[in-house]
């Protein structure tokens, strides 16, 4: 294959060629913006921040590690020193961190280049990537449709073959969801596996960086890269994290729960069919379905939301224009300062989040409402518990519907919300969730699953992923090979 | 509706923002449907249920030790939209003291 | 009517571990502005706090010192409130589950032994600083400078248990001595390492229910805490006294110009929406951890002036002085170790005292120069009474200028005590013949005017006699004489 094709390789195909000297560091990097981007980004729209010139100092750098001359596109809210980091908002408009997020100095020590950073709803709150400073990311299957969000420039980027690999950031779905809706691999891992130093927070108590691959076996290189304890995040879990060398284990004489409870109504028919379907792909290959009944997901949005908005009402606090990003320029004092300088800096879906946080925690309502959100975490928690106490994993679906189109749900805020029921309990739970893409519906459009699996069950998920992506390959072409990578249509 | 005008207001003074009048009814609204859908959570039994802890590890503290995240000054006013002289300017603090 | 204050106290303490509550950025006082910052304590997006162990260990040792009950488990709060200082616009303190609880200060006031109740202790972190708005061209503005962001502080609450402004300076003074003592602070107000606010009420002398409380804040000298408190008091006094409320509020004692002025602020600023930090797990504080630090605390201020008043037989006020620094209370132990305890705590009040008063010496630097073992030496010959008294303090000025003990000091300032019978008994017999009165009383049974006898034995050798010899000869002498009767 020519150094040319080489966006085409899986991340590990490409670190092996270069570490091979048989591509050359610039190719590896290059590659993606000369092909695909030249033909997708200008629609698409998945970067929000590039520079060549960073790209040649960066290949330059690189180094012979397990990611040696991999591109990562890194979401906007990842703090990375050669590159601006404004979580796609205007009120951090030009901003560029004085360090790397951990997760950022761990690709770069893997020999792994960053290659941009990509689109994102404002600070992370939204499902669609429409509430970006910078305009939205289409979805590369269909332009007039969303890529889902928060997450949707790394998402669509990976899809469309810009990078094997891309970070995103999961509150509530925001890695899972887009990468269901751009037909890419995407973890969001156990809470404490991956860094938060350097992740801009949303919600910190659920926030986790998550990983977009094209296979799992990059999601599974990736992750061992990536996971681990960081003496700069005190949420990070002591000792090594669960070890991926194995992953490939198939699933011979597992358990997957089935709460079909959960999409007997208000989901997409092709979603309950891509569930069915990868059971039955799960069954073939030795795992035996468990039918179980689960909490129904309205508990976990209305808890999620009340959490999230808390915690992101008080860290979004510290976007005031006095040390970085955006300052009004008219203001008298210093408290019109603050006023102005986030009324104006701030787009609406975050301020009404922040609104919303800001009562829920505020004197004669914290009982009422946070303090009972957070028993209710509790509740949702002991819920995942005792399903893993029958089953090794769960298989759910990552969205209730497959993408939907631009500006269809932007002025429903509920709606919107509805639109991460499925997703959001892993991050109020803290385990680890993993989307697996299926094929494409009649429509054209991506139709994935999603894996649900107790803490530190990554391995697990893979395997069980690895199997639903082998056998896709009856309906869909070579997923692990990339030289026959279907490129989605242009319409 | 549990959100009126004034309890928009009050929250939006507490988080430094500003809802232009027009908006304030139809924030009120936004922000009073959410709250009706996270009412849900009143029919789940918990009672007997603490809050949910954050990060239960057992997480060393930090060694008293000075690390190399320092930022020199000039790095660490890079950013700011004003500063001078090594400190960073704000328009004046008032305090409101009336003797 | 007559009116009765209470009073509660909030402290802070600034702690001199070496780096920050949650970063590993120095502590230190006087670095250039925005110097000693990081992405941490400038509150940079996507920076983490990570709670720094010496902070927290300064919090249990002073939890354990108040008996405070320390909690295995407790959880750290966001207390958000926008001020640009503050470089998240929240702090992490804590709030629901604090680190101590409950203990209690013993302190003197007035000689008498008090003991007031507190609420809690936690660890938190300071604010940077901002600074009174100036000119900047064609309008005003305030600087800001971080280097003080994220400085571990304890906060100290007591219960409301106060009455007198003077109960709260004694409060104050044995506070800070405590914290010393510990170790943990340099504790001195004026720089800003202890500071205090106050809350204060009156209500009907005798009644029950309190009244509405002022705070008052920026009270940064004990001084100043007593002399605002009591403007306070007899403000509320003058409107209660005229049939006025008292209007919650908060309020800025000016030291300079000893008055208060009343900041005006609208009542949803208080409304500090705590939740708990989600960044920081809940800290754990274990048996291991707790056992450790009792080993580790030292003997108690008060517990030590209590046992070197029986153990010593020193009066209460000795006890108290000697015990206001704990080096002071170690200099003296090993002192009173080796010589007579009431005459070392006398060198010690007086003389030492006086030296570290006049030259503005620490123990520490006294120390250097004079070291127990060589204050003990001299000390040692005055007890045995080798050395006259006033011979003695000038042989303790040396000291303090030059090395050397005190033969040595003696021998290069040429003075020789007369000790041997030689050379007394001359003087002796001499001071017999001239004193025939005091002797015949003497030979009467009034075995006093011995001691005039000395003096005179003294005074005739130039102050130069050793006191024990000369008081052995006159003995030795007057025996004769009656036997020769």
């Amino acid at each position: 294959m020519s150094a040319a094709e080489a966006w085409r390789l899986s991340a590990a195909s490409l670190a092996d060629g270069v570490r091979a000297g048989s591509i050359g560091y610039q190719e590896a990097i290059e590659s993606g913006w000369e092909g695909p981007a030249a033909r997708w980004e200008p629609d698409v729209h998945a970067v929000v921040h590039a520079d060549p010139e960073v790209r040649r100092r960066g290949a330059a750098g690189s180094n012979g590690g397990p990611l040696a001359g991999v591109p990562v596109l890194v979401k906007d809210n990842l703090c990375t020193m050669d590159y601006p980091t404004t979580c796609g908002s205007r009120i951090l408009g030009g901003y560029r961190p004085p360090y790397d997020a951990t997760v950022v100095a761990r690709l770069r020590e893997a020999g792994a280049v960053i290659t941009g950073k990509g689109n994102m709803d404002e600070f992370a709150m939204g499902s669609s990537t429409e509430y970006s400073c910078y305009g939205p990311t289409r979805n590369p299957y269909d332009l007039e449709r969303v890529p889902g969000g928060s997450s949707g420039g790394p998402a669509a980027a990976v899809a469309y073959g810009l990078c094997p690999i891309g970070l995103g950031s999961d509150t509530g779905g925001s890695v899972r969801q887009p990468a269901a809706f751009c037909g890419v691999f995407g973890l969001k891992p156990t809470y404490g596996r991956l860094s938060r130093y350097g992740l801009v927070a949303f919600g910190s108590s659920l926030d986790q960086v998550g990983i977009f691959a094209r296979h799992a076996g990059d999601v599974a290189l990736a992750y061992a890269a990536l996971a681990g304890p960081d003496p700069f995040d005190a949420t990070t879990r002591l000792g090594p994290a669960p070890g991926v060398s194995d992953w490939d284990r198939g699933v011979r004489g597992l358990t997957f729960g089935w709460p079909a409870n959960l999409w007997k109504e208000g989901v997409d028919p092709e979603v309950v069919g891509a569930l069915e379907q990868a059971a039955a792909c799960l069954e073939r290959c030795g795992a035996r379905r468990s039918p179980l009944d689960f909490l129904p997901g309205e508990y976990a949005v209305a808890t999620y939301y009340l959490v999230a908005t808390a915690e992101a009402s008080s860290n979004l606090a510290r976007f005031d224009g006095v040390r970085y990003g955006f300052r009004h320029p008219e203001s008298d004092d210093v408290r019109a300062l603050y006023t102005r300088t986030r009324s104006a800096g701030f787009g609406p879906e975050v301020q009404r989040r922040i609104l919303l946080g800001t009562y829920a925690l505020s004197a004669g309502y914290y009982d009422a409402y946070y303090l009972t959100a957070q028993r209710a975490r509790t509740r949702i928690r002991r819920e995942y518990e005792a399903a893993f106490a029958r089953c090794d994993f769960m298989l759910m679906p990552a969205a209730p519907s497959l993408p939907f189109r631009l500006g269809e749900k932007t002025d429903d805020p509920l709606e919107m919300y509805l639109s991460d029921i499925f997703t959001l309990g892993a991050n109020l739970a803290g385990i680890p969730g993993l989307t697996v893409p299926l094929d494409l519906s009649a429509a054209g459009l991506p139709r994935a699953v999603q894996l649900l699996g107790p803490e530190d069950s990554e391995p697990l998920l893979l395997g069980a992923a690895r199997v639903i992506e082998v056998r896709g390959e009856e309906t869909r072409l070579g997923r692990d090979h990339l030289t026959e990578f279907a490129w989605p249509t242009k319409r | 509706m549990p959100i009126d005008r004034a309890e928009v207001e009050r929250i939006a003074e507490l988080a430094r923002l500003e809802i232009p009048p027009e908006a304030i009814e139809r924030t009120a609204a936004q922000l009073s449907e959410v709250l009706d859908f996270v009412a849900s959570l009143s029919r789940l039994e918990l009672d007997r249920l603490g809050p949910t802890q954050f990060a239960p590890v057992e997480a060393p503290l930090r060694e008293d030790e000075l690390d190399s995240r320092r930022l020199a000054p000039e790095t660490a006013l890079a950013a700011a939209p004003e500063a001078e002289g090594g400190f960073f300017l704000v328009p004046p603090i008032v305090e409101n003291v009336s003797p | 009517m007559a009116y009765e204050a209470v009073i509660g106290l909030e402290c802070h303490i600034q702690l001199g571990t070496r780096s920050k509550m949650f970063c590993g950025c120095p502590a230190e006082f006087g670095a250039e502005p925005n110097s000693n910052v990081c992405p941490v304590c400038l509150g940079l997006p996507g920076a983490l706090p990570r709670a720094n162990r010496a902070a927290i260990d300064a919090a249990i040792r002073l939890g354990l010192a108040l008996g405070s009950e320390i909690r295995g488990e407790s959880v750290f709060a966001r207390k958000n409130y926008f001020y640009p200082d503050m470089p998240k616009n929240y702090q992490i303190t804590q709030y629901e589950r604090p680190l101590c609880e409950g203990g209690a200060l013993p302190v003197t006031v007035d000689g008498e032994e008090r003991s007031f109740a507190l609420v809690r202790v936690h660890a938190e972190e300071d604010t940077g600083k901002s600074f009174h708005p100036e000119r900047h061209g064609d309008r005003r503005v305030s600087r800001v400078d971080f280097n003080r962001a994220g400085v571990p502080l304890l906060e100290l609450v007591t219960r409301p248990v106060f009455r007198a402004p003077v109960e709260c300076g004694a409060f104050l003074t044995a506070l800070r001595r405590l914290v010393r003592w510990l170790g943990i602070s340099g504790g001195d107000m004026e720089k800003g390492q202890l500071r205090c606010d106050a809350n204060v009420s009156l209500r009907p002398a005798g009644s029950e229910p309190l009244g509405t409380k002022t705070e008052i804040k920026n009270l940064n000298s004990i001084g100043g805490v007593m002399k605002g408190l009591a403007a306070e008091i007899e403000r509320q006094r003058r409107v209660l006294e005229q049939g006025g409320a008292i209007e919650q509020a908060t309020l800025l004692y000016d030291a300079d110009r000893e008055v208060l002025a009343v900041m005006r602020s609208k009542e949803s600023a208080h409304d500090y929406r705590y939740f708990p930090e989600p960044d920081l797990p809940v800290l754990v504080v274990d048996e291991a951890w707790l056992a450790e630090a009792r080993r580790r605390l030292p003997e108690l201020p008060w517990t030590r002036a209590a046992r070197f008043a029986s153990e010593y037989g020193l009066p209460p006020y000795d006890a108290g002085v000697l015990t206001e620094q704990r080096d002071l209370a170690d200099y003296y132990e090993a002192c009173a170790r080796e010589v007579d305890e009431k005459l070392a705590s006398n060198w010690l009040m007086t003389e030492v005292l006086r030296v570290l008063k006049d030259r503005g010496w620490t123990l520490a630097e006294w120390s250097e120069r004079v070291p127990p073992g060589r204050l003990v030496e001299l000390l040692k010959k005055v007890a045995a009474k080798e050395l006259p008294g006033p011979l003695a303090k000038q042989v303790f000025g040396w000291m303090v200028e030059e090395p050397g003990g005190t033969g040595e000091l003696l021998d290069r300032h040429g003075v020789r005590v007369q000790a041997t019978p030689e050379e007394l008994r001359p003087l002796v017999r001499a001071v017999l013949a001239e004193n025939p009165g005091p002797v015949r009383q003497y030979l009467g049974g009034k075995s006093a005017t011995l001691g005039f006898l000395v003096g005179q034995v003294m005074k005739k050798s130039g102050g130069q006699a050793a006191p024990q010899v000369v008081q052995e000869l006159l003995r030795e002498e007057l025996e004769g004489a009656r036997r020769g009767c």
